[in-house]
């Protein structure tokens, strides 16, 4: 029906009656053509409002749909609305399961989803699925629906297996991508690198960094050798490097790279003395990227040398470096733009990394003992000296034991294009360790002073002050996590009065009860959702406020199989998120839905 | 290998009864590694009670804290024991009246260890056959997993071994009939 509306005039065919058409149509005609230009979905959904002859033509011209949580909108309103997608990008779990804070079966099930899209969009290229319960079924069910499907990414997903990739693999004829970023995967013992057909095919990009188990070596180098479009591998730790040699022999195109364990398997052979894998990096002259290095022999290190000067990303996050094995690899790194390091390498390795990469946007400094207790490796000392280095960081997550307000200060001052600032002192409570004061100051310089802030997480020692300071200047912040800080609810009020554009607020054992759930109401229908467990809060308060807010689904659990006990003084757990549909049904008995 | 057996050597002399891994260096001798030291010094920082006495116990670990993945946590938990530890592993053998400890970071494979485990011990233990084990010799080394199985030294693959081996033990033939892959 719609199918047939083109935008350059009606169909030629046998002699018409012509009818122009009205100028309502006309209208909507060319909206239609200038919507296609609108990628920005902020942009879209404010067209949408404009009027309903906007809102239509924006419905039928997007053609990327995100849906930032599963349960804000169903499948059936959804696939209602938009018509003409080809892609799609859906979440599901919140943030903090990733730490354990949710029970097991909590929900995020993809099934209904792709049922759905499977009727109203069979043409569709892109799936990409974050945090959800993706199941063996689904991605067989996704395998045989979609035949024009080219990318499929699994981010931080969990509940399937080799059998599902399997599925994938023999099915998707058409597949360029087929990645996955942290996902839990099981071993069905299925070889799914075997599955790939026989022919030549489209792989432009393979990724299975999270598998734990061994896959069929032979069985990807024969891939290799028929993916000639491959640009992007990056494969497991039971690669060894020396077989890591020989796939790079065979794709010497690539531009990233996942380098699986770099070290050699534990079985010596003589003839691997004599690789040159040097030379196999060398001969790799677009690498931009290089990930991987999970059980490093640092004696390999020179080998990545001479792709250096080109990396624009290197992800160090797994490999246990000191300072000067560190700088032996970044003072080559002139055009690092992101950087993941563990922190094994030191205040000094920091330093090296200060000096040479000048355009570093995004750090993550990982611990690799990550406890409470912990001897954390870096301290203030690093941050300052990436910050004096690192003037154009965007984006920057920094584990650590020991910080200083002054340090912080300063990031805020040398770094003002930051709009990611995600500092975690890893000691609870713990004041800025050379004043003992709390770290209130360094936390409002970054509000105060990196006005293009969106994303923020604090820790270490806080009072309410800070989170006047983030109320009162953090305008554009977007994401704010909080852990073990504040003294009253004042301090969730100020900020969920003088943020604007809070978007999702993750609040974890602190002292904030009840009023701030009253202070939240305007708010909340902005908000994609709040999450506030180990606080205040009773269940009483929770049930009235569901009751007064019909658009919003209040749940209710702790992070096992208990249930909810009336009884109890304090809530374990509050999820609460705004949607179209109501509460749902696919919940475990242990969730309370009030 | 000779610093290592010069080593083994002087620790032959010390009757000990702790597991792998532990330093008793640092109370017999008074000599503190550099780990030790650096361990106190935060703990007394950290402790806000102005208690400076010993180390105080470390604090129970929060649910999901400090935020970081688990399968993350796993893959460096696992590191950062290895590094550590340096993969020390008591060898005793049935009639000796003392142990062994070995680091098993130094040898590359089952070669290495086996000639490694005969000089310790003046003892053959001969060549290892996937069907019969090591047949016909006096002494098999075997070592026990992680699971306290116990296992033949040659039964599984060499990286598998090093992973999963808590300790090694040289028995006498007649003992390890059981064990070994049963073909």
């Amino acid at each position: 029906m719609r199918e047939n509306t083109r935008l350059d005039g009606p169909t030629i065919g046998p002699a018409p009656v012509y009818t122009p058409p009205c100028p309502d149509q006309v209208l909507e005609n060319v909206l239609e053509n200038v919507l296609h230009f609108l990628t920005c979905r902020k942009d879209r959904n404010s067209a949408s409002l404009v009027c309903k002859s906007w809102y239509r033509a924006e419905a039928l011209t997007r053609s990327d749909l995100f849906i930032g949580n599963c349960y804000a909108v169903g499948p059936a309103r959804a696939t209602e609305r938009f018509r003409r997608v080809k892609s799609v990008v859906m979440k599901g779990k919140p943030r903090f399961a990733d730490f354990g804070l949710i029970p097991p079966n909590w929900g995020a099930f993809p099934t209904p989803w792709i049922s759905a899209f499977a009727q109203a969009y069979p043409w569709l290229q892109k799936i990409h699925l974050k945090r959800m319960t993706v199941t063996d079924y689904d991605l067989q069910h996704i395998s045989l629906s979609f035949p024009s499907l080219n990318d499929l990414t699994l981010v931080c997903c969990e509940a399937f297996g080799t059998s599902g990739l399997s599925f994938l693999a023999s099915n998707c004829r058409q597949l360029r991508v087929l990645d996955l970023f942290e996902d839990e995967v099981n071993d069905d013992e299925v070889d799914w690198i075997c599955s790939f057909p026989e022919t030549e095919n489209n792989l432009e990009s393979l990724s299975f960094e999270c598998i734990d188990f061994p896959i069929n070596f032979n069985a990807l180098e024969k891939l290799l050798a028929r993916s000639p479009n491959l640009k992007r591998l990056r494969v497991n730790r039971f690669v060894t490097i020396d077989q890591l040699y020989r796939l790079m022999v065979r794709a010497p195109q690539l531009t990233h790279l996942g380098t699986g364990s770099f070290t050699p398997s534990e079985i010596w052979i003589p003839a691997h003395q004599d690789l040159d894998f040097g030379a196999a990096f060398a001969a790799c002259k677009s690498l931009v990227c290089l990930s991987g290095f999970r059980e490093i022999a640092p004696v390999f290190l020179p080998s990545i040398y001479p792709v250096c000067a080109n990396l624009t990303s290197l992800n160090f996050s797994y490999a246990n470096l000191n300072a000067e094995e560190l700088s032996s690899v970044i003072c080559h790194c002139h055009n690092l733009q992101t950087f993941w390091v563990l922190d094994t390498v030191g205040d000094e390795g920091l330093r090296a990394v200060a000096s040479t990469c000048k355009d570093l946007q995004e750090l993550r400094v990982f611990p690799i003992d990550a406890r409470e207790d912990s001897e954390g490796f870096v301290s203030e000392v690093g941050l300052l000296a990436i910050s004096e280095g690192c003037k154009k960081l965007r984006s920057i997550l920094y584990f650590c034991q020991r910080m200083t307000n002054s340090a912080v200060i300063a990031m805020s001052k040398n770094c003002p294009e930051l709009l990611v600032f995600r500092l975690c002192i890893m000691g609870r409570h713990r004041p800025d360790h050379i004043t003992n004061e709390p770290m209130d100051e360094g936390f409002g310089a970054i509000v105060m002073n990196c006005k293009k802030l969106t994303r923020l997480a604090v820790s270490g020692l806080l009072t309410d002050k800070a989170f006047e300071y983030i109320g009162q200047y953090g305008k554009l912040v977007r994401t704010l996590s909080v852990a073990f800080a504040g003294d009253s609810d004042m301090a969730l009020k100020y900020v969920l009065e003088g943020c604007p554009n809070l978007l999702k607020l993750e609040v974890r054992d602190s002292p904030f009860g009840d009023s701030v759930l009253r202070s939240s109401l305007p708010h909340l229908y902005n908000m994609r959702f709040l999450w506030m467990s180990a606080c205040r809060l009773t269940l009483s308060a929770c049930r009235q406020f569901a009751k007064e807010m019909p658009h919003l689904v209040v749940e209710v659990f702790t992070n096992g199989m208990e249930e909810v006990n009336d009884k109890d003084e304090f809530v374990d757990t509050l999820y609460m998120y705004r949607s179209l549909e109501g509460p749902r049904t696919d919940a475990p008995e242990y969730v309370k839905i009030l | 290998m000779e610093m290592n057996k010069k080593e083994i050597q002087h620790e032959d002399t010390e009757l000990r009864l702790g597991l792998p891994g532990t330093d008793f260096k640092s109370q017999i001798n008074n000599k503190r590694s550099f780990s030790d030291i650096k361990e106190e010094s935060t703990s007394n920082d950290n402790d806000k009670s102005g208690n400076k006495t010993a180390a105080p116990p470390p604090k129970a670990q929060v649910m999901g804290w400090p935020p970081v993945r688990n399968y993350r946590k796993n893959c460096l938990q696992a590191m950062k024991k290895e590094a550590e530890i340096g993969a020390y592993v008591k060898v005793s053998m049935d009639g000796a009246p003392y142990l062994r400890k070995i680091d098993m970071k130094v040898y590359k494979g089952y070669p290495e260890l086996l000639k490694a485990l005969e000089d310790m011990f003046k003892v053959k233990v001969g060549e290892y056959t996937e069907r019969e084990g090591y047949n016909g010799t006096e002494y098999v080394p075997t070592y026990e997993d992680k699971d306290g199985d116990w296992m033949l030294v040659g039964d599984v693959p060499w990286d598998m071994f090093t992973n999963s081996c808590k300790r090694l033990r040289i028995m006498k033939g007649s003992d390890a009939k059981g064990l070994g892959c049963l073909a």
